[in-house]
């Protein structure tokens, strides 16, 4: 599987929803409560003018990217409404899927800032998915300390390589 | 090493032989004894591709117990005992004396012989002959420092041994190279024996020195392999989704622990290699990582933050009884155990503090801070016991140091490329 940027990644996932839109019964939601009707059948078809709330435009134009403090797995709270974008993009549409990569910062073991990677991927699932995505549709790694975003060791830098990056997979 | 293929991802890469380790001493003991180990004589044509009485000087002193004295100090350059007055290296202040000298022997043969004296009193205390070739120059010169390290300090010498460690390279466009390399103890002779696009990590040996265990991501995902050194023949162990990581290799070869989060959180489990079962050893909500095996085989040491922060706990195998080991600082992690199984190496850090290199003394619990750079990691003992090799920053790359456990003598390797790290010591090598 390789990761790719959010609006390729998007309109392919759109491009697989219609596919999958055109031989099962197509239905439109609200994209409030999108994640009640998940694991069913149905694919959520978003046409082009994007009437479930959550379109692949809009959808690129969201934040992949969010930080964490040192030896913390806590989603801070500016990242949240982007979170549940995401989240109501993934629900309405079954057939998209993304890759939580946990970091750490270079401070502290190398296979315990792994184990930190990993819960943070596994805090922003879990975020994701009470928001309504769905299990499957996501899969989560941890890169630890070994792919800082940034090399330095200032705490500017540090702190930019505490993070999680959410990308769009092809599946 | 051979070379073979495993997929795209990942390229084996043969022998490069070039050194990407020097060694510098940075700290020395009080008083190291002054020893002068005088250029080996050569009586054959062809040009020696080593300075064997060089390599020797230089393991010697990077032990922090000898002080070699410099060649331009010495008074005469003797390479039997009838040529050596004893008289000329009391006045040098040297309290030892090394002579040896080379003979070529048939094809590519030859045999080094060694004699070591006492010039204080003046007598001679080891006389041997080692029958080498041409390729082999350096094994035979690091086989004499041992030879002259156990004689003259009663200590195993551990310079014919050799360390594993992992090198990056970042470039643009979030690409990077990862090796896995091999090198003598002093960092000379390295060669790659992995090469790969994504992270390599957590290298170690098995206790006979032949295979290597280690997480490497070139699936996409961390996986464990295990790898013969001769052949380069290599297996992939374990690839559950989540975590495989931290492998250690139980002092009987016949286990591995190992870090799995397949069950939802990092716990420490232990395979069986003959049978491949699995067995889990944590049952916690919280981190449990870097496992490390007693001498005896029968507890593992552990980090774990089931009490808010990582700290180093130990668990009888057999009882499952679970002790907390270690308590000064907020973060200890990552022990190694030295093979008599009283000192344990850390990572530790004090409130406020960097990351530093730190011992305990089990029987005591004593805790001595040997480093203060402040991004110290991967600390990693000699079989000896005598000194810790572990990683470290210099400007913006990582670079390997060591530290006597005793703290008193330290020392750099700085390498000429990438961001070097996590260096694992092997046992003796047969």
């Amino acid at each position: 599987m390789r990761a790719m940027n959010v609006t390729k990644a998007a309109v392919l996932a759109a491009a697989m929803v219609l596919a999958a839109g055109c031989s099962s019964t197509s239905t439109t939601t609200d994209g409030g409560a999108a994640g009640a009707d998940n694991g069913s059948a149905n694919s959520y078809g978003t046409d082009a003018n994007g009437t479930s709330g959550m379109d692949m435009n809009s959808v690129s134009q969201l934040q992949t990217v969010f930080y964490f403090d040192f030896d913390k797995s806590v989603v801070k709270q500016d990242g949240f409404s982007d979170l549940e974008a995401h989240a109501r993009f993934l629900a309405q549409n079954p057939s998209a899927s993304v890759r939580l990569e946990g970091h750490a910062d270079e401070r502290g073991t190398r296979e315990y800032n792994i184990a930190l990677g990993e819960r943070r991927a596994k805090a922003v699932e879990r975020l994701l998915i009470v928001n309504g995505a769905a299990a499957n549709q996501i899969e989560t790694i941890s890169y630890g300390e070994e792919k800082p975003a940034v090399v330095g060791h200032d705490e500017g830098s540090l702190a930019q390589n505490r993070r999680v990056e959410l990308k769009y997979v092809a599946r | 090493m051979k070379r073979i293929v495993i997929s795209l991802w990942l390229l084996l890469v043969a022998a490069t032989a070039r050194a990407e380790l020097v060694v510098e001493v940075t700290q020395g003991v009080a008083e190291p004894s002054p020893i002068a180990i005088v250029p080996f004589g050569w009586t054959g044509g062809r040009a020696l591709p080593e300075d064997v009485a060089q390599i020797v000087s230089d393991d010697l002193k990077r032990s922090g117990f000898f002080n070699p004295l410099a060649r331009k100090a010495m008074l005469s350059f003797p390479t039997s005992e009838g040529q050596v007055f004893f008289r000329d290296w009391r006045m040098t202040g040297a309290d030892y004396l090394v002579i040896g000298r080379l003979e070529p022997g048939a094809g590519e043969k030859l045999a080094v012989t060694f004699e070591l004296y006492d010039v204080l009193k003046g007598g001679r205390m080891l006389g041997h002959r080692v029958d080498t070739d041409y390729a082999h120059l350096r094994d035979a010169a690091h086989y004499i420092a041992d030879r002259l390290f156990e004689e003259l300090t009663g200590l195993k010498g551990a310079f014919s041994t050799r360390i594993l460690y992992v090198t990056a390279e970042h470039f643009g466009n979030q690409k990077s190279r990862y090796r896995l390399q091999l090198a003598d103890w002093d960092g000379a002779r390295a060669r790659t024996i992995l090469e790969s696009g994504e992270p390599i990590m957590s290298p170690s040996w098995s206790m006979d020195g032949r295979k290597i265990v280690y997480v490497s991501f070139e699936s996409g995902r961390p996986s464990i392999y295990v790898q013969y050194l001769a052949t380069g023949k290599r297996e992939r162990i374990q690839s559950f989704p989540g975590l495989n990581g931290a492998p250690a290799w139980s002092p009987d070869g016949n286990r591995l622990a190992l870090v799995l989060s397949k069950d939802g959180n990092p716990e420490i489990y232990v395979l069986n290699l003959a049978n491949r079962e699995l067995q889990r050893i944590t049952q916690h909500y919280a981190i449990d990582t870097e496992p490390t095996w007693s001498p005896d085989g029968r507890s593992l040491y552990f980090t774990s933050d089931r009490g808010g922060q990582p700290q180093i706990y130990k668990l009888d195998l057999a009882s499952r009884q679970l002790e907390r080991v270690t308590f000064e600082g907020n973060y200890n992690a990552r022990g190694r155990l030295t093979q008599d199984g009283r000192f344990l190496a850390m990572v530790h850090r004090e409130p406020g503090a960097g990351f530093s290199i730190a011992v305990q003394d089990l029987k005591t619990g004593r805790l001595d801070v040997l480093t203060d750079e402040g991004l110290e990691e991967s600390p990693s003992i000699a079989p000896n016991g005598s000194i810790i090799i572990y990683a470290t920053q210099q400007g913006n790359r990582g670079v390997l140091a060591a530290v006597s456990l005793d703290g008193q003598v330290r020392f750099r390797m700085p390498n000429l490329s990438g961001d070097v790290r996590e260096p694992s010591w092997s046992p003796f090598l047969q």
